[in-house]
Parts: C-alpha cells; sequence; structure tokens
C-alpha cells in the first residue's frame, strides 16, 4: 500500500470521495466510502466482488476488470443488485500500486439523475455528502420547484374557477337563471356546425303585459321564474331553455325532431303555465303560445330555422293564444288549402313534418 | 412587491387572528378582500397599507407584528414548506447562520425575481459565541422578522440562543446572535426528503 492509500490517505478519499470503491486488480473491493456502505447496509461492501455488487449498464459489455480498465476516464453508468437496485454514475482511475504492481482501480460514483430516488430509499443526511457536492444544493432547488409549481397549479385552478363562473354569468339570464341570447347563440350555432338535428320551441307568454300592468314588475318578475321552472319541468337536462328577452323564449332540444311529440311538450307546457299563480294574495293568469320548427342537421342556418320558429309562433297567436303550432304542418296544411283552391293535390304534403 | 411576500403576511393574520380579522384589516387597509396572489407582484405601497393597518386591526407595534411575522412564517404548518426551504442552509443552527448571506442567493434559485435584503454575517472579535447579522434593505423592518424567523429556527434546531435587534442605521438593521447552546435539545426532526420523493 502506498501512503495514499493508508489509514490517513483512507480517512481523506472517504472524505472526498463518501461512495468511491477501491477494487483490486482481482475484482475484489478492498475499501468502499463511508455513504456506499451506508446504502449496502449490514452487508460489508470490502471482500465482494465487483460485479457481484453492481451491474454496468453503459458502456455495454463491461463485465470483468480488463473491460473495466479499458473504460477508465470514461463515464459509466451502472447499478447495485439487489433488491434495491440504486443506479449510479460513475468513473474510474488506475489506483497507484507499490512500485510496478498493479494497484487496481479507483471507481468514483454519485447519484447523478437518480439522487431523487436514492435520498428517498436511503433516507441519507447532508453528511452522506462530500462538502463541496452539489447534491444537497440539487435537493433545494427541487423542493423549491416543488413548492412554486404548486402555487402555479393552486392559482391556475383559481383561475379557471374565476373563467367557469365568469362564462356561466355571462350566459345566464339573472331573473330566471336559464341562458340569454349569447347562451343562444353559442348553443344554436354550435348545433348547426355540428349538422346535429335539435328541436326548437319559440314561446311567448300571452297576458304578460296584463300581469305587469295590473300587479307590478314584482308579480311580473315572479310569474317569468314560474314560467322557467314550468319549462325546467318539462324538459331534459341536455335541453338548453333561454330567456331571449321580455316573456319570450326559446326551447333548444338535441336530437328531438318529432313534430307531433314537440307538439305535445309544448302542450303540456302551456297547460302549465296556465295553471294560477298566486303572488302577495292575487293571482296571476297567463298562457303561451309556441312555435315549432326542426332540423334535422346541417339542413339549415340559425337564421332560418329562427325565423321558421317564428313564423310558426305568429301563426300560433293568430289561431287564438295558448296553442302550439309546428311550421312542417302549417306549410303541409297551406299547401292543402292552396290546392283545394286551385284543384290540383298538394305534392308531398303529407310527409312535410 | 412579490405576492409572495404579501400573501405570507396575509396568511399570518389569517392563521393567527381569524378570517374575520383579515377582513377587517383588508377593509381598514384598502386591500383586495379575496386576498394576495403569491404569484404577481404588487405596488410597494400596498404591503405599506396592510403593515400600517395591521398596527391599527391587531395593536401591537410594527415591530412586534413583524417579529410574529417571522415566527409564523417558520413554525406554521400551512407554511412548513418555508421552514424546509431554510433547514437546507445548514445542517446545525450555527451553520445555518453563517450560511445566512446565502439567503437572497438561495431564494433567487427558487423565485429570481424575488427581492431580499442583502444579509452579511460579522463575527464579533474575540468571542466565537456571538455573531452580528446585517440586514441592508431601503424597507425598515425586515431585522424584526429576521429576529422571529432565527429564534423559531433555533428551537427547531434544538439550539439556546439570545437574539437582539440592535437598531437601524440608515438602509441597514443590525442583528446580535449569541448562541449558547448548539444542541440544547432535540429540536425538530429534517429529512432531505421532501414531499416531492414521494414513490
Amino acid at each position: 500500500m502506498t501512503p495514499a492509500h493508508g489509514d490517513s490517505g483512507r480517512a481523506g478519499l472517504d472524505l472526498l470521495m463518501p461512495m468511491h470503491l477501491h477494487v483490486a486488480a482481482d475484482g475484489r473491493v478492498v475499501h468502499a466510502g463511508p455513504t456506499l456502505q451506508r446504502i449496502a447496509g449490514d452487508r460489508p461492501i470490502a471482500g465482494c466482488a465487483l460485479f457481484d455488487l453492481v451491474e454496468f449498464r453503459r458502456p455495454r459489455g463491461v463485465a470483468d476488470m480488463d473491460s473495466l480498465r479499458r473504460c477508465a476516464g470514461r463515464a459509466l453508468v451502472l447499478h447495485w443488485r439487489g433488491p434495491c437496485r440504486t443506479q449510479f454514475k460513475g468513473v474510474a482511475v488506475p489506483a497507484a500500486g507499490q512500485g510496478d504492481s498493479d494497484g487496481g482501480l479507483l471507481v468514483n460514483l454519485s447519484f447523478g439523475i437518480a439522487l431523487v430516488d436514492a435520498i428517498r430509499d436511503h433516507d441519507l443526511k447532508a453528511g452522506d455528502f462530500a462538502p463541496t457536492d452539489l447534491a444537497v444544493e440539487m435537493l433545494y432547488v427541487l423542493e423549491a420547484k416543488a413548492t412554486i409549481l404548486d402555487e402555479w397549479r393552486k392559482l391556475n385552478g383559481r383561475l379557471h374557477s374565476a373563467r367557469i363562473a365568469a362564462e356561466q354569468q355571462a350566459y345566464t339570464d339573472t331573473l330566471t337563471g336559464l341562458g340569454n341570447r349569447r347562451a343562444m347563440d353559442h348553443v344554436l350555432g354550435g348545433l348547426v356546425a355540428d349538422g346535429q338535428a335539435f328541436g326548437l320551441v319559440h314561446l311567448d307568454l300571452d297576458f304578460f303585459k296584463a300581469v305587469n300592468d295590473t300587479l307590478g314588475h314584482a308579480a311580473g318578475d315572479h310569474v317569468l321564474r314560474v314560467a322557467a321552472q314550468a319549462m325546467a319541468g318539462v324538459t331534459r337536462a341536455e335541453d338548453t331553455l333561454v330567456r331571449a328577452g321580455g316573456d319570450e323564449f326559446l326551447l333548444i332540444l338535441p336530437g328531438q325532431v318529432d313534430g307531433t311529440r314537440l307538439r305535445e311538450l309544448s302542450e303540456r307546457l302551456i297547460a302549465r303555465l296556465e295553471q294560477p299563480i298566486p303572488f302577495e294574495g292575487e293571482t296571476c293568469r297567463i298562457s303561451g303560445s309556441a312555435g315549432i320548427a326542426v332540423s334535422h342537421g346541417g339542413d339549415m342556418t340559425v337564421p332560418v330555422i329562427l325565423a321558421r320558429a317564428d313564423e310558426a309562433l305568429y301563426a300560433a297567436k293568430a289561431a287564438g293564444r295558448g296553442r302550439a303550432v309546428e311550421y312542417g304542418a302549417l306549410h303541409a296544411a297551406r299547401a292543402v288549402a292552396e290546392a283545394a283552391v286551385s284543384g290540383t293535390p298538394a305534392p308531398g304534403a303529407a310527409g312535410a313534418a | 412587491m412579490h405576492g409572495l411576500v404579501n400573501r405570507a403576511i396575509q396568511c399570518f393574520v389569517r392563521d393567527t387572528y381569524g378570517a374575520d380579522t383579515w377582513e377587517r384589516l383588508a377593509r381598514a387597509g384598502d386591500l383586495p378582500l379575496a386576498g394576495f396572489e403569491a404569484m404577481f407582484i404588487y405596488d410597494d405601497a400596498v404591503t405599506d397599507r396592510m403593515l400600517e393597518a395591521a398596527v391599527v386591526v391587531l395593536g401591537r407595534s410594527r415591530d412586534s407584528v413583524l417579529e410574529d411575522l417571522g415566527t409564523y412564517l417558520v413554525s406554521h404548518p400551512n407554511v412548513e414548506t418555508l421552514r424546509r426551504l431554510l433547514r437546507f442552509g445548514g445542517e446545525t443552527f450555527e451553520e445555518f447562520v453563517e450560511s445566512l448571506d446565502e439567503l437572497p442567493r438561495r431564494a433567487a434559485l427558487a423565485l429570481p425575481e424575488l427581492d431580499l435584503p442583502a444579509l452579511e454575517v460579522v463575527p464579533e472579535a474575540g468571542r466565537d459565541t456571538e455573531l452580528r447579522v446585517t440586514c441592508n434593505w431601503p424597507r425598515a423592518g425586515f431585522g424584526h422578522v429576521l429576529v422571529g424567523m432565527l429564534r423559531t429556527l433555533a428551537d427547531d434546531y434544538g439550539a439556546l440562543v439570545l437574539l437582539d435587534h440592535e437598531g437601524r442605521e440608515g438602509d441597514v438593521e443590525w442583528i446580535r446572535i449569541t448562541v449558547m447552546s448548539g444542541s440544547f435539545s432535540t429540536g425538530r426532526p429534517f429529512r432531505l426528503a421532501g414531499t416531492w420523493a414521494a414513490p
């Protein structure tokens, strides 16, 4: 042994490189740094064969002392054999021998990028690293990064919730809790753009102005809220209910294109609206008229289907309020009437719903 | 001022005196009722208004409010992460104090835009248990926060110390630290592996 590997030299190496291995020419570990011995636990490393202790991943083919000696000075990647396969970075250099004799190799290791796993698996302390090692600083930066990321994540969560709330507010009619015109444009635009089939009911309250004029705005507001509840009561969760303004409402029903069922739904709704609505000792009475139009998907623009529902509503009002009229049936009836006048059969009148 | 500082003061008031007191303070100081965002930068005047309102609402002197803030920052479970980050500064209290001048650089590693006072540690000639820390910042009062932090961190490390805020001259505040015993009690445990190392 040279003085460098004597007791005082060894203590110095342990301090400078607490994760080094001194391997003799025959591949036996002569000495292991204290942190490596700590990781190994009860199993003494000195005396073990190096290649029983660790397995080399890179460079490939390092399986004996000769091949390891040829890789001296190059970056090594290896891992512990055994239940805990801690990974290391390493570098090997020839160790000084006595005279011309082969002193074997000094292999110094560090955790490299596997530091976090190693800290967790072996509960290492700051004192397990050389005072010059940046491992503790790296852990500090990791901890700081995790803290800051967490703050960003919380901030993003708060901003996201605030955005959803703002969007909901922007799409909501505050009096009734139904959608507003912006919601209507958004939903109708989406359905038309996606080519989805849907039914549209344009509902106008009848005698609402009379309630407002005789019983006041508070009564009017109450009636609007009750009407909104009635609409929710006859529709599904996936339907969109819109207060388009004043006493005018739109029911958008995705997938619902059966004219008869839409008319039945509208009549049920009108019947509910005709129930007397008590308000502060008085009774409000209203009704409703509904115009129905359907889109089979991709066959018309938003303005066209709105105009059709509007035309059907106008016909319902003209026919004497409290009624639901379907755009398709309206046109079939007109064709029949015109045919009766001119004396020619109406083409396709029966199936034009 | 960095939102982290404002938020720290806000959380100190909320966690120590309750949400109602924070609301009163926010109203008194014309501060955002919902509180501060840790990742935003606020005008310095906001922090000044907050501290002035804290003196009035809490009925305490500015110095003692700031010292309590320092205590809170390293002892309350809601800000445990700051205590952990500070404990990376040294394995013993003495090591920690000696590395105080690295604190602004450590903070900058985490948050480059966080502006902290320059700290300098000066050993007292002939007395190896005594140190003076100078805290150089145009804004008065950080020294009191530091006293609160150091007092609590000493307990955390298990050290017995005497701490004195010795006043201010210009932009500089002076703190005297006397370490009576570095290992007076067992202190609180500290492991390098934080929650981020969870498998």
